[in-house]
This record gives structure tokens, C-alpha cells and sequence, in this order.
């Protein structure tokens, strides 16, 4: 029976298992020996410095969230240190009524579903074809590819293109420049590389598969995790986008969600209060706003963060095999 | 190969007649075998194509004279004359100096901290808090720059901000003097987590029994990250810094734009916001397209020498 045929449940077997890295139980990585007095000290000095940076960086994000639900100005006192203190969404009920903010969501969530989508069909058959070894036009197609990571026509020349092509102020300009990223091509091509044998290209080309069978057929179901990975780069990449906004978009109705943010937030508007609250207390609430509105523009990267950390530690590691 | 059960000269034959088959004959060839190869990777040709190299072709607007009835290649030709402008510029030396201070402290403190980071977090023995680490480390990076500039300006807001308490009523982020400082600190703190993954996809790969010999040399933890994981990650380390060293006048546009303010100008213009307030806020296309390409090349050359370097000292190179 030839290989296709055999269904996709057997393909997965192929992959070779992957290699316990601790061939030997008397090899222990240095943190799980026995430790004289001296290792211990060193141990302790070294939790304590990982302790340090963790709370560095956790206590910010900790604190912005506490903020946002306390009231405004036991925040600018100083009041709040680790839990909300007088609690109020005061802020959120102003952010949810704000059409600006909801525009700008619709707008990102438009431009990035559509541009990671476009970002996947054409980067991942791209990486395949630039995988396969025997396809000698690949050197120089791939030196073509390298070489725009390390020159650019640069801003001007862009803009005037975009001009001509009519993409000024429309929502295509956050789609289509940005289509083909180089670096997650070169990701997804050490992953096809690494991943795909090539005794599985032999048997489908002796079963007369062709390179289109053998890419959608066979490589793509086997390379969920590298589609994840660089579906996720994307994501990030168009959701926290900004400068084309900045550059091509003029049309307020048009702008995505980042561009919309710094309006609101770095502008600095003393507006937001109601009558009868005095300039500190306007301020104050202004300063609610901006915790909300950070969470809420952060939210939905925050949402899916835990589920797909690990996918983004495979991506780089991918990445870093070539490097 | 075809012809492989035949005689070895016929073989040789095969091989001359192919070598010698008219380039039309070997290109149909080619095309038959590997059509849907190329079919597959058209879209992204096409892309590179029109999205960079036409820019690229586009970047002789710096030696023309912008013309608006002409567009990008016509103009007329006035050579170097914006790059002497550029050079005469009064805000030249002010420019360049902010870019090589802040990218400098940026390239040097932020290519450090990420190695630090991950030979500490190496040293973590419980897989489950190394995880915990790791996690709580990255996740900055997924903030826009847009977030983490607003979240700076509150933290920092004098008298009321985290930070901003303990500095009185000096506004940091109006302060020239700081605007470095406070550049590259928050650019750690957000990459610094994202940017050690690699180092520590290198230290994974550690021989366990190179720890054994060097503990029955008589190494002690501290010399076991000096002489066993540093040497590890090194050719990494090497790569990593040859590609950073191509942005040394590359500092990033976004976040040095949104953390500028009129207070603190004299330290924050840096050569890509300067292109922007050129070009696209004034209109100068031609000026600032040479601008533009001054810091390309310049960039080009650091990474080209980086690298002739690194392949003499240590056969690490990117290209």
C-alpha cells in the first residue's frame, strides 16, 4: 500500500522521537547536584536577583490593574500599593461609552484578522518553496529576500508609492506593504528544513506526488505549531501597529486602535472630568482613564498570552537554530 | 540522474549534453520540474518586489529635485546637493549625536542584560519556576509602544506617578538630561525577558557531561557558568551582536516619537523622527529621502564591518 494512503495518522510517526537531552542519570544539570555550603550561598544570591527582576517587571502591570480600579485619588496619593483601594470603574464606564475607543477596536480587529491571514498565505508557501533543496533558483531569491532586511528605500519613497497606489487612507495599507515578512519566512523555512524529512519528499515523489500535493497535503498538517508561531507574530505585530496609522492614515474613522490610544492618552487633556470637580481631581480621573484604557486595549494580547507562551518559546528556538 | 545503468562515459555524455543543452531547453526544463515551486513562492517575490525594491529604486529621489508632476524618478538631477544641505544643516551635529547616544546605550546596555537574564534563569533548578520566569519575563514585550510610552508618562508623572514621587516636582520626561536614561531602561525592561529566549535555546544544548568534568577539575558554580555556559552561548552572543550592530544609527521611530515633547527636544531628535518632520510634516520629499539614505548606508557599512570582523576573529558571520 503506498504511503498517502495510509491516511494522515501515520504521518506524525515519521518524525523522529524527540532526543532526551540527559542520555545518563549520573549527568545532572549543575542546580540539581549536591551543593557544598559555597553553591548554596550562590543559589540563595541568585534567587534573590531572579526574585528581584520578576517583581520588577510584574509589580507595573499589577499596579495599572489595581489603579484602574481604585478611586483616582488615592492613586495620585499614594494610597494604592497592593490591592484596589476605594473601588471604582468610573473609568471603565467612561472608556465604554467613548465611540472612539470602539471605532479603533472594530478597525484593528478588521485590519488584523484580515493582514495575519494574508500574512500566512503568503509567507508559509514561500518558506516551503525556499526549503526545498533541489529548487536552485532559491540562493538568489533568497539573497534578494536577506538583503531588504538590512536595506530600505526607506520612509519617503514608500510614502510616494503608496501614494501612487492609491493606498493612501485606505485600509489596504495596513495589509498589503507588510504582507511578506523576511524574518518569519526564514523561521518557517529552518522549521520546514528541520522538521520535514527528506525520506518523506522521496516516498511522495516515488508515489508520484506532486510539490503542490506534497505542500498542502502533507507539510502543511504536520507544521501546525510553526503556522501558530508566525500566525502569532503577526497578530502582535498588526495589533500593536501604530506608526502606518501615523504615516498613510489621515481619515479619523479609519484609524486602528493604537492610533486612537495615543490620542487619548498622550494628548493631554484635562477634559475628561465633569463640572465641579476641581483641576486635581480632573487630572486625577484623567489618570483612571488611561489605566482602563490600558487594560482594555491590552486585553485581548493579555487573554490569549498564557495559552500561547509556549508557542512563542518554540518560534524563537526554531529561529535560533539557523542563527 | 538518468542514465545511471549505463556505461560510465555514457553518464559523462548525459552530463556534457545537459551542460551544453541551449539555455531555452534547460529553462523549459527547469520550469517543467519545478513550476508549482515557483508558483508558491510568486506572491512573496511579488510583494518584495513592489514594497521594497521599487522604494529601493525610488531612493534617487535624493540626488533629484522633487517634482510633483514628475513623480519619484523624474525630477531633475542635482547630485549631492541635499546630502551638503543635510551636512550644513545647524541641527546636523545635534541629530547625529542624540542617535549614536541613545542607540549606543540602547545597542550596549540591551544586548548585556538579555545574557545576564538567561544565565541566571539557566541556574533555576525547579522547571516549574524557571516556567513562572520565563513567562513573567517575556510578556512586556507584547505591549505596544504606544502603551508602554503612556504607561512611562504616568509612572513617572512628578509628585503623583510611582516613580515620579521620588523625584520632587521635576518632570523626568520633560528633562533632557534623563531622556536617555529613561530610553533604554524601559526598552530592558520590556524586551529583556523576549530577547534571552535565544541564549537559553543555546544553553539547553549544554553537554551535562562537560559540567562533570569540569566539577571533578574542581569548579565551583560561578566557574561553572564562566567556563562551561558562557563559552556556550558565545557564537550566539557573536550573531546577535553583528545583526545589532546594523542598527547602530537605527533607532527605532515609534517610541522616540511618542516620547517626545518640547521640553525635551534638545535630546530626542533623533535621525528617523527628523525624517519624518522633514518629508511627510514639511513636504521636503528629496531632503529628507537623502537624510534617509545617509542612515542606511551608514547603518550598512556597521553591519558589513561587524561582520567582516567576527568572521576574522571567530568564523561567525551572517553572510
Amino acid at each position: 500500500m503506498s504511503f498517502l494512503q495510509r491516511g494522515a495518522s501515520t504521518i506524525p510517526t515519521v518524525i523522529p522521537p524527540k532526543k532526551k537531552i540527559r542520555r545518563n542519570n549520573s549527568l545532572q544539570h549543575p542546580a540539581h547536584q549536591q551543593k557544598t555550603l559555597g553553591d548554596r550561598v550562590i543559589d540563595g544570591v541568585i534567587a534573590v536577583i531572579v526574585a528581584l527582576i520578576v517583581i520588577a517587571i510584574l509589580y507595573p502591570l499589577w499596579f495599572i490593574i489595581i489603579a484602574s480600579l481604585s478611586d483616582p485619588t488615592a492613586v495620585a496619593t499614594g494610597q494604592v500599593n497592593l490591592l484596589p483601594k476605594g473601588f471604582s470603574i468610573s473609568g471603565y464606564s467612561k472608556i465604554l461609552t467613548d465611540e472612539r475607543i470602539w471605532i479603533g477596536y472594530r478597525n484593528t480587529i478588521v485590519y488584523t484578522v484580515l493582514g495575519t491571514a494574508v500574512n500566512l498565505i503568503v509567507t508559509i508557501p514561500s518558506a516551503f518553496a525556499m526549503s526545498r533543496r533541489e529548487f536552485k533558483p532559491r540562493r538568489v531569491i533568497m539573497f534578494l529576500f536577506a538583503f531588504t532586511m538590512f536595506f530600505s528605500g526607506g520612509l519617503i519613497p514608500s510614502y510616494l508609492l503608496m501614494k501612487q497606489l492609491g493606498l493612501l487612507n485606505s485600509m489596504w495599507v495596513f495589509i498589503l506593504p507588510g504582507a511578506f515578512g523576511v524574518y518569519n519566512m526564514i523561521i518557517a523555512r529552518s522549521f520546514f528544513e528541520g522538521s520535514i524529512p527528506e525520506e518523506l519528499r522521496d516516498s511522495a515523489r516515488v508515489d508520484g506526488v506532486s510539490y503542490f500535493g506534497f505542500f498542502f497535503k502533507i507539510v502543511l498538517p504536520l507544521s501546525s505549531a510553526i503556522i501558530a508561531v508566525i500566525g502569532l507574530y503577526c497578530f502582535v505585530g498588526h495589533w500593536n501597529d501604530y506608526f502606518t496609522g501615523l504615516i498613510y492614515i489621515r481619515d479619523q474613522d479609519q484609524q486602528p486602535l493604537q492610533n486612537v490610544l495615543q490620542m487619548i492618552l498622550l494628548a493631554n487633556q484635562t477634559d475628561q472630568g465633569s463640572a465641579g470637580m476641581t483641576a486635581a481631581q480632573s487630572q486625577n480621573f484623567a489618570d483612571q482613564i488611561k489605566f482602563g484604557i490600558i487594560i482594555v486595549s491590552t486585553l485581548p494580547l493579555l487573554v490569549i498570552y498564557p495559552f500561547l507562551q509556549k508557542y512563542f518559546n518554540k518560534g524563537v528556538m526554531i529561529g535560533a537554530i539557523k542563527g | 540522474m538518468s542514465g545511471e545503468n549505463d556505461g560510465n562515459s555514457a553518464v559523462i555524455d548525459n552530463i556534457e549534453a545537459r551542460r551544453h543543452a541551449p539555455l531555452f531547453k534547460r529553462l523549459a526544463t527547469h520550469f517543467h520540474q519545478y513550476w508549482q515551486l515557483w508558483v508558491l513562492a510568486l506572491p512573496s517575490i511579488l510583494f518584495v518586489v513592489i514594497f521594497a525594491y521599487v522604494p529601493m529604486y525610488g531612493v534617487q529621489l535624493a540626488f533629484r529635485k522633487y517634482d510633483i508632476t514628475k513623480g519619484m524618478t523624474g525630477g531633475d538631477w542635482v547630485g549631492f546637493q541635499y546630502f551638503r544641505q543635510f551636512f550644513n544643516d545647524p541641527m546636523f551635529v545635534e541629530i547625529i549625536t542624540n542617535t549614536f547616544r541613545i542607540s549606543l546605550w540602547t545597542l550596549v546596555m540591551g544586548f548585556i542584560a538579555p545574557i545576564i537574564l538567561a544565565l541566571l534563569i539557566n541556574q533555576i533548578g525547579s522547571s516549574k519556576v524557571k516556567g513562572f520566569v520565563q513567562t513573567i519575563t517575556y510578556m512586556p514585550h507584547f505591549i505596544s509602544t504606544v502603551v508602554m510610552v503612556s504607561m512611562l508618562q504616568i509612572f513617572l508623572s512628578p509628585g503623583t506617578g510611582l516613580l515620579g514621587r521620588f523625584f520632587g516636582r521635576e518632570s523626568l520626561m520633560g528633562d533632557p538630561n534623563s531622556f536617555t536614561s529613561i530610553y533604554w531602561i524601559s526598552e530592558i525592561w520590556q524586551h529583556m525577558g523576549w530577547n534571552c529566549i535565544i541564549y537559553l535555546a543555546a544553553l539547553s544544548s549544554v553537554d551535562l557531561a562537560l559540567y562533570e568534568a569540569a566539577k571533578i577539575d574542581g569548579a565551583g558554580r560561578l566557574q561553572l557558568i564562566r567556563y562551561v555556559d558562557f563559552p556556550t552561548i558565545l557564537p550566539t552572543v557573536g550573531v546577535m551582536l553583528i545583526l545589532n550592530m546594523g542598527s547602530v544609527l537605527g533607532v527605532g521611530f515609534e517610541k522616540v516619537w511618542l516620547m517626545q515633547n518640547t521640553l525635551n527636544i534638545t535630546a530626542s531628535e533623533v535621525i528617523s523622527t527628523y525624517t519624518y518632520r522633514i518629508g511627510i510634516l514639511d513636504n521636503q520629499f528629496s531632503y529628507s529621502t537623502a537624510i534617509g539614505l545617509f542612515n542606511s548606508v551608514v547603518n550598512f557599512v556597521f553591519l558589513v564591518i561587524a561582520n567582516t570582523i567576527a568572521k576574522r576573529a571567530s568564523n561567525t558571520s551572517i553572510f
